[in-house]
């Protein structure tokens, strides 16, 4: 089944499609030999992300086009207002954007970013398949482009006397006061804590957000959470968790999994992370709407490498952060500098896998606002 | 006597401009060197003075027009804008005014064909979503609505586009429709226009030519020309294609089916091949109309049919809004009026209170602390309050982040502080102080952080005050307390009240510290306008608040001159 599937496949490639085929092969971007701008603005989030990014595909892609120049800009967390502000000024100076999923489609719902044909701009896999099914569901809008996969799960510290050589095992830990005192963190907004406390109050995965949709829902997810809400410590950025766990401040926190990935594994702290019921989330590319024809094609270039299936595996020798492409999978070697096999450490992995839950961006773009208004005045009382 | 005391000019005896009076009665007005009066050339030459003056400033004039003051202004309109609405789905803002809220019932089908052709528009051009999110701040789950909606409005009335193309190929081309409808004078402009877009390709931006119709059309197929032009507008515009070589939307096939419906008599507008062409349309749409826009919607989603989505795009129709002020104070505008919002959603109030009281405890806490450092300052040695000086002057040259994240580490659970009071044995291990995340952290890190902005007019006020009233005072039989009280103090009063004017201010719209140290009970108003500008990017809302506390602001300020008199605030000698 499967043999005639993939031969099916080569044969429609080598009637339909024999150049496109040539020109995949031959690793050429579309806009190879057309005039391109020689530098490029690219947005990313800092810190160990960005050196990821870095060492993966914009040094060797550098190297390649030696009088190409890069800037960096850092401020990804900030990239929705920004680029609005930018269209509103109507000087937009930023070229490629990495942001999250959920930003990805404001920005694409705003007009901000560019609706891009994935097939067209990006490498297909090397076995032929088409970018758009190496991707598949990971392409959750019209102007994404995913780059990496990962996970806001928990780490908790494996020092605590007060719970007895108990370790937590399970998402509901968080709210088992008895077995698992100590202060938590949790991050300060409605997104997964909603979801998480529904989760442990007994609601089945897939009716989470039927159920988070009424007031009811909403009322008891907010109940669940109250249950430990003086033992809360609510963090805003991802660097704080770790730190409040490296300092003893909290026995178990969320946060996103590459940061625990090196608070564990390259600083060696006493935490472990806890794989159940982590969500799983996107980061990627945007392209800034009306780029002018020069620098748009430069984008389009390094993209088309940038985003190539090995460049996509390289990354994860840097951070433990899942290739976005299926075909990458299989080519995730050793990290880069301290030699571990990587492919247990992502979240993509399917031991790690094995309960994930999947945010579902559409249904927060409509009660994000609201729901953060109620939170926030939760949090107030 | 007292008449002279009056009115100077019923003086009888000499006065210093004697002279002039004479040499006016004598000789008409006084001349200057160039023959012109006196009274003119001095005028001119004051004016030529303020000109000059007004020249100097000038320069920074403009600059804070330009960068500041326009600028604030244009952030401040947008609390009450709301041009998106009516510009983007302008037949729906007009055909859902005259729908009954009340009757509980989904408005006409009127309505519902009104927002298609809204819709259809708004997608060709990619703003569809731009409304939703507008709308989304209002109601929840319209975002999304709005997307979906996007995503499969273009098919409205596609039975009639099939049903068109069966009875006659012809109407797969766009160039039957604009042979059609179009003057010959259009058709070979557009026909121009076309090869112009060929021949340049992708960078292609000239703007679209608008559709010319032949004679009568537009009065007796009003749907149809509408639509066809905003048809053309929109490939036009967004692809550089013209209605020459694109199939329209079925919208359009639907509305000639319509206009036609509606007025008989317009079939004889067409005449030969083309009349035939219509008349065989019409034979083969036979029957199949009125067309069930709201079924269409349902098929969408069914949420298109709750009441509830009309009455808020009824409320929030026009270019003006009240919603975003409501909304920061924690009202909401329904069809039956203003009303609170729930309870379990009110959180402006909560902050703006907190944030006024907070920071003045700030002020408060920075008088306690400062005014003794600044005593001593002023009192000491020219050399000891150098070296002091510069003690008060380091913190405030190091980064903000830095200087909060040391009180983070000073004052966490397991930090400095309270490892202190625990090795003290003042506090148990179990019960250590919860000293930052919380109101106390906030209040503690900003009085640090605040603190220059007191001592130093403080300083300079006090530094005014000769040392020898003290010394008078005391001579005089005062004690040091009523010296100080009754003589010392009431000098530094301007300092206070300016360091105090400065700190709180300040205070008032600080968003960093309070976000990092403050918790969740710790947090100003200027948090949440900081989320609405960079998370939520409701923007009106953020507006909204930004212009609440500027007016708070300057009411307490008008206070403050009316208690102490701005007068009574120096800055300095």
């Amino acid at each position: 089944m499967k043999l005639t599937k993939i031969l099916m496949a080569t044969s429609a490639l080598t009637l339909s499609a024999g150049t496109a085929f040539a020109e995949a092969h031959s690793g050429e971007s579309p806009v190879a030999g057309e005039p391109m701008a020689d530098s490029m603005t690219l947005v990313s989030w800092g810190g160990a992300y960005q050196n990821s990014q870095q060492q993966a595909y914009v040094e060797p892609y550098l190297e390649m086009n030696p009088d190409v120049s890069v800037t960096w800009d850092e401020r990804s967390a900030e990239a929705v207002a920004n680029l609005r502000a930018m269209f509103e000024a109507g000087n937009v100076t930023w070229d490629l954007v990495d942001v999250v999923a959920a930003d990805a489609i404001r920005l694409c719902d705003e007009g901000l970013a560019m609706e891009v044909d994935h097939d067209e701009i990006l490498a297909p896999a090397p076995d032929g398949t088409d970018a758009s099914d190496d991707f598949g569901d990971l392409i959750v809008s019209d102007c994404f482009i995913p780059q990496i996969a990962y996970s806001t799960t928990f780490g908790y510290r494996t020092d605590v006397e007060e719970w007895g050589g108990e370790t937590p095992s399970d998402i509901c830990a968080i709210f088992d006061l008895e077995t698992f005192p100590g202060q938590r963190a949790l991050e300060r907004r409605p997104i997964n804590n909603m979801e998480w406390a529904l989760l442990c109050d007994g609601v089945p995965k897939d009716e989470i957000y039927d159920v988070l949709e009424t007031e009811e829902g909403q009322q008891r997810a907010f109940d669940k959470l109250d249950t430990i809400k003086d033992q809360v410590t609510w963090w805003n950025a991802g660097a704080d968790t770790p730190q409040l766990l490296a300092d003893g401040e909290v026995v178990m926190g969320s946060t996103y999994n590459g940061r625990l990935f090196s608070l564990i594994v390259e600083q060696d702290q006493p935490v472990e992370m806890l794989w159940d019921a982590q969500v799983y989330d996107l980061d990627g590319w945007i392209i800034p709407a009306d780029l002018p024809e020069e620098r748009l094609n430069r984008v389009l270039d390094f993209l088309w490498f940038a985003t190539d299936t090995q460049r996509l595996a390289d990354q994860a020798a840097y951070i433990s952060y899942g290739p976005a492409r299926e075909s990458s999978a299989p080519l995730v070697g050793e990290h880069a500098e301290l030699g571990i096999d990587m492919a247990p450490h992502m979240p993509t992995n399917p031991d790690n896998a094995s309960n994930t839950f999947v945010y579902n961006y559409e249904w927060w773009a409509d009660y994000r606002d609201d729901l953060d208004a109620q939170f926030q005045a939760w949090l107030a009382q | 006597m007292t008449d002279a005391t009056a009115s100077p000019d019923k003086v009888t005896g000499p006065t210093p401009d004697n002279a002039i009076r004479d040499a006016e009665r004598e000789s008409g007005p006084m001349l200057a060197a160039d023959g012109t009066p006196l009274k003119k050339s001095l005028a001119r030459a004051q004016r030529r003075q303020k000109m000059r003056a007004l020249g100097l400033v000038a320069p920074l004039l403009i600059f804070i027009l330009i960068t500041f003051i326009i600028p604030i202004g244009q952030m401040l309109f947008r609390s009450v804008e709301n041009q998106i609405v009516p510009d983007t789905l302008p037949r729906t803002v007009e055909a859902v005014e005259s729908w009954d809220a009340s009757s509980g019932e989904p408005p006409s089908q009127e309505v519902y064909s009104a927002m298609a052709r809204d819709l259809v528009v708004a997608e060709g051009l990619k703003i569809h979503t731009r409304v939703g999110s507008r709308l989304n701040y209002e109601a929840a789950g319209l975002s999304s609505l709005f997307r979906q909606a996007g995503r499969d409005v273009d098919e409205t009335g596609e039975p009639f586009l099939d049903a068109f193309e069966e009875s006659n190929e012809a109407w797969e081309e766009g160039s039957t429709w604009v042979s059609l409808l179009t003057t010959e004078e259009y058709q070979s402009e557009i026909a121009e226009w076309q090869a112009r877009s060929d021949e340049v390709g992708r960078s292609f931006d000239e703007p679209a030519v608008d559709v010319a119709y032949r004679e009568g059309f537009e009065e007796a197929l009003p749907r149809t020309t509408d639509m066809f032009s905003d048809f053309a507008y929109v490939i036009g515009s967004e692809d550089g294609e013209s209605p020459l070589e694109e199939e329209p939307w079925p919208l359009v096939y639907l509305s000639l089916y319509e206009d036609l419906e509606a007025n008989p008599e317009a079939i004889e507008l067409f005449e030969g091949e083309q009349r035939a062409l219509v008349e065989e349309a019409m034979a083969a749409t036979e029957g199949m109309g009125p067309y069930d826009y709201r079924a269409f919607f349902e098929e969408i989603d069914e949420e298109w049919l709750e009441p509830d989505i009309w009455e808020t795009l009824q409320v929030f129709s026009g270019p003006y809004t009240s919603g975003y002020f409501l909304s920061a104070a924690d009202r909401e505008l329904t069809p039956d009026g203003v009303e609170r919002v729930p309870e379990n959603e009110r959180i402006y109030g909560t902050l703006f209170l907190r944030t006024m009281y907070m920071s003045l405890a700030i002020t408060f806490s920075c008088i306690l602390l400062g005014y003794p450092v600044a005593w001593l300052l002023a009192n000491l040695p020219l050399r000891t309050a150098n070296v002091l000086m510069i003690l008060v002057l380091l913190p405030f040259w190091t980064s903000l982040l830095v200087r909060t994240s040391a009180w983070k580490v000073l004052l966490q659970n397991q930090g400095v502080i309270n490892d202190l009071l625990v090795w003290l044995n003042i506090v148990g291990d179990g019960n250590r102080l919860a000293l930052i995340n919380n109101q106390t952290g906030t209040i503690v890190a900003m009085t640090h952080i605040l603190l220059p902005f007191m001592i130093l007019p403080l300083y300079s006020v006090m530094k005014t005050i000769p040392p020898s009233y003290l010394r008078a005072a005391k001579s005089l039989g005062a004690t040091n307390w009523t010296a100080f009280w009754r003589v010392y103090f009431p000098q530094s009063v301007p300092g206070i009240g300016a360091g105090s004017i400065l700190v709180f201010i300040l205070a008032i719209g600080y968003y960093i510290t309070p976000e990092i140290v403050g918790g969740e009970d710790g947090v100003f108003i200027s948090n949440r306008i900081a989320y609405h500008i960079s998370t939520s990017l409701n923007w009106g809302l953020a507006a909204a608040l930004g212009s609440i506390l500027l007016a708070l602001v300057l009411a307490l300020y008008w206070l403050y001159d009316r208690i102490v008199g701005i007068d009574n605030v120096k800055l300095g000698g």
